[in-house]
């Protein structure tokens, strides 16, 4: 339940992002001199309305995972502004920063490594708590309890090892240590990746019922855009460390703007085989990007490119109404000056 | 903790299974394998003992060699210190299970009175590195930067030299006693238990659940000590243990030297070196009895360190 302070600004995003860059330095020989940076995350901008998933879907190391990081200030981010809730997240101190942590949480891809093998599954979901001197030690149990019974596993599993449960299981663990701190904001870096197709579904279900339920904001990472579908109310899609396209879910799926949205699209597996959609999956390996290429990153796959590709970065403009891609084939609503 | 109830182990793997029937067939035995269907400490216990019996044998060892030190004034009548130049080099006997030394003394209470030097040498020495290893591991593998930096340079110094010569040197330095001894011993063993803390923390430091547990605003330290350091404890123990053998080892070749524990400590490397040039033809037992203690206690280490490791840390195992 939202409290009256948060009804106040409900107009304000849960997460707002400005430019966010994240360059890895790349050092090399004995003195570890910097030879060049990983352009990892280059200027991304979105924000997640309350109640609302963006889904956030580009190929294997766009830097999708770095974009989770960067918000949440679990690597610092080269530059940009991100605000949780209007709240400047980038000039927090380390102490406020650390009070400021139970709005947004965070639930990884990998089912294994995401949980202390040495604790108990019940101590994971309540460390939260106990992190930030929540209720005394009933209480504490009382809510773990109340957390497993939430998520769809049984209380009385509360004593068990992680290596006792399945993957799923573990992912529900996962958001319910997630949950315990009763976050605004859940960022999930492939939360489903890692399972099996039918527990896919399973827990994107879950994850859509908490959202009814407590209004939750999600930032939905995946690298296909058949995962999002279901969940997000709007779709970003990463290309080399920057947003290509970003629309309303629906017009993104039914026109998509951007060449590399179209070729993700058609490799998303279509059910009904007569419906079969013209195969053109994207050619070609993922340019580096350490020296990412110059112009627009994708004209090195682009079955459209052309000279002005190879030098001109195309801006993300709004090509539709509230629909925006940045290549060049597409023209601006407006003008931009 | 308690070891996982058979059934929900099973339906756990089961549920992993994507390989349909085929691959269920030894299931079963890959879990009796694995130990799934031990439910109690003394199964484990007994499954442990089954799948590694060399390691068995050298729990044993050790079990014996810490209840003879602990409980040595019941094991002998004789005090290991008492001289009785009447006897001199007397014959193992009755009256003298291994006979005497040169001044008389009953040289079965000197092997079980040295079994209390050697451990607590042993024991002190590894104690005393892994918990310094381990500050210096956490810190090296959790600050980095200068700290990491200085560190390894000062650990690849210390590793460049050989155990012994460096045992040596800070036992030679610090003069003979006890607590020198333990100290000497433990400086050695300081840089391989802080390299591998180091490794297993800089791993650690990137996984998930550490990211996870900095997310919910947990401080560093606290995540060190909760998250990092519980995760690096098979490894320690396996060196540790791994360790105990060497430091009894060593601890018998200072004393050979004399730079070891000083009388009037029974030690085994010293009886050796009080008898063996001597009385090696006219009174082998001298030799013979603390030779065999020693290689008793290193072998009976060395194989319960070797079982620790296959237990805890497979990937240390080396084929064979
Ligand atoms: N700590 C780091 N130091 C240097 N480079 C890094 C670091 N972390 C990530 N990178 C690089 O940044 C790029 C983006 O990585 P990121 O993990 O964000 O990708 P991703 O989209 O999450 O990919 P995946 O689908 O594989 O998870 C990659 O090229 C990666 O190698
Ligand atoms: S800008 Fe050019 S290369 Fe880039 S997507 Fe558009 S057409 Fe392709
Ligand atoms: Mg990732």
């Amino acid at each position: 339940m939202p409290d009256g302070a948060n009804d106040m600004n409900a107009n304000v995003p849960v997460l707002d992002v400005r430019n966010l860059k994240k360059h890895f330095p790349v050092r090399k020989g004995l003195l570890r001199k910097v030879a060049g940076h990983v352009y990892a995350v280059d200027g991304v901008s979105f924000s997640i309305a309350r109640g609302q998933t963006l889904g956030l879907v580009g190929e294997s190391g766009c830097g999708k995972s770095t974009v989770a990081r960067a918000v949440i200030r679990l690597i610092e981010p080269t530059s940009g502004e991100v605000r949780i809730l209007g709240r400047d997240i980038l000039s927090l101190s380390k102490d406020e920063l650390r009070e400021s942590r139970r709005q947004a949480q965070i639930i990884f891809q990998d089912p294994f490594s995401s949980l202390n093998p040495r604790m108990s599954a019940g101590e994971i979901v309540g460390e939260p708590l106990l992190v930030h001197g929540i209720g005394n030690k009933k209480e504490r149990e009382e809510r773990v309890a109340a957390l497993f019974d939430r998520v769809g596993l049984r209380a009385s599993q509360m004593g068990s090892l992680p290596h006792q449960f399945s993957g799923g299981q573990r992912q529900r663990i996962g958001i319910a240590r997630a949950l315990a701190l009763d976050p605004q904001l859940i960022i999930g870096d492939e939360p489903v990746s890692a399972l099996d197709v039918s527990i896919q579904a399973q827990v994107i279900n879950l994850l859509m019922d908490l959202q009814a339920e407590k209004n939750l904001s999600y930032l939905f990472i995946a690298h296909d855009l058949a995962v999002v579908e279901h969940i997000s109310h709007r779709v970003a899609v990463m290309y080399l460390g920057r947003v290509v396209e970003h629309a309303e879910t629906r017009a993104l799926f039914s026109s998509p703007q951007h060449p590399y949205t179209e070729a993700l699209l058609s490799a998303v597996p279509v059910p009904n085989p007569r419906l079969k959609r013209q195969k053109r999956l994207v050619q070609g390996d993922v340019p580096s990007p350490i020296n990412p290429p110059p112009g627009c990153h994708f004209h090195t796959r682009c079955p459209y490119a052309t000279e002005q590709c190879k030098v001109e970065v195309p801006p993300l403009v709004e090509v539709a109404p509230d629909h925006w891609a940045a290549c060049h084939l597409r023209k601006p609503l407006v003008a931009v000056v | 903790m308690s070891p996982p109830p058979s059934e929900s182990a099973a339906s756990t793997i089961g549920g992993h299974s994507e390989s349909g029937p085929a691959a269920n067939v030894s299931f079963d035995a890959e879990l009796a394998r694995a130990g799934a269907n031990v439910n109690s400490r003394w199964g484990m216990a007994l499954f442990l003992a089954k799948r590694y019996p060399l390691g068995g044998v050298g729990l044993a060892i050790v079990t014996l060699f810490i209840l003879v030190a602990v409980f040595a004034p019941l094991i002998t009548g004789h005090d290991p210190l008492a001289t009785n130049p009447s006897i001199s080099l007397a014959k193992p006997a009755a009256a003298h299970l291994m006979g005497t030394d040169f001044m008389g003394r009953d040289l079965f209470s000197r092997v079980i009175y040295g079994a209390r030097t050697s451990l607590a040498v042993a024991f002190g020495a590894t104690l005393l590195g892994v918990v310094f290893g381990v500050l210096i591991g956490l810190a090296s593998g959790y600050l980095g930067g200068w700290v990491d930096l200085t560190t390894q340079r000062v650990i690849d110094m210390l590793q460049a030299l050989p155990t012994l010569i460096l045992a040596m040197a800070m036992a030679a330095a610090l003069g003979p006693s006890l607590t020198n001894t333990i100290i000497a011993i433990a400086i050695p063993k300081l840089p391989s238990i802080a390299r591998v803390i180091r490794a297993s923390t800089l791993s650690l430091r990137e996984m998930p659940f550490v990211e996870a547990a900095r997310a919910m605003g947990m401080s560093e330290m606290r995540i060190a000590l909760r998250h990092i350091l519980p995760n690096t404890l098979a490894p320690l123990i396996v060196l540790a243990t791994a360790g105990l053998g060497s430091a009894i080892l060593v601890e018998a070749s200072l004393s050979f030297l004399g730079l070891g524990v000083p009388e009037p400590h029974p030690s085994w490397g010293r009886m050796l070196s009080e008898s063996a040039a001597e009385y090696v033809r006219t009174a082998p037992w001298l030799v013979i009895f603390p030779g065999l203690a020693i290689t008793f206690a290193v072998f009976g280490t060395n194989l319960l360190g070797d079982a620790l490791r296959d237990i805890l840390d497979p990937r240390q195992r080396t084929s064979n």
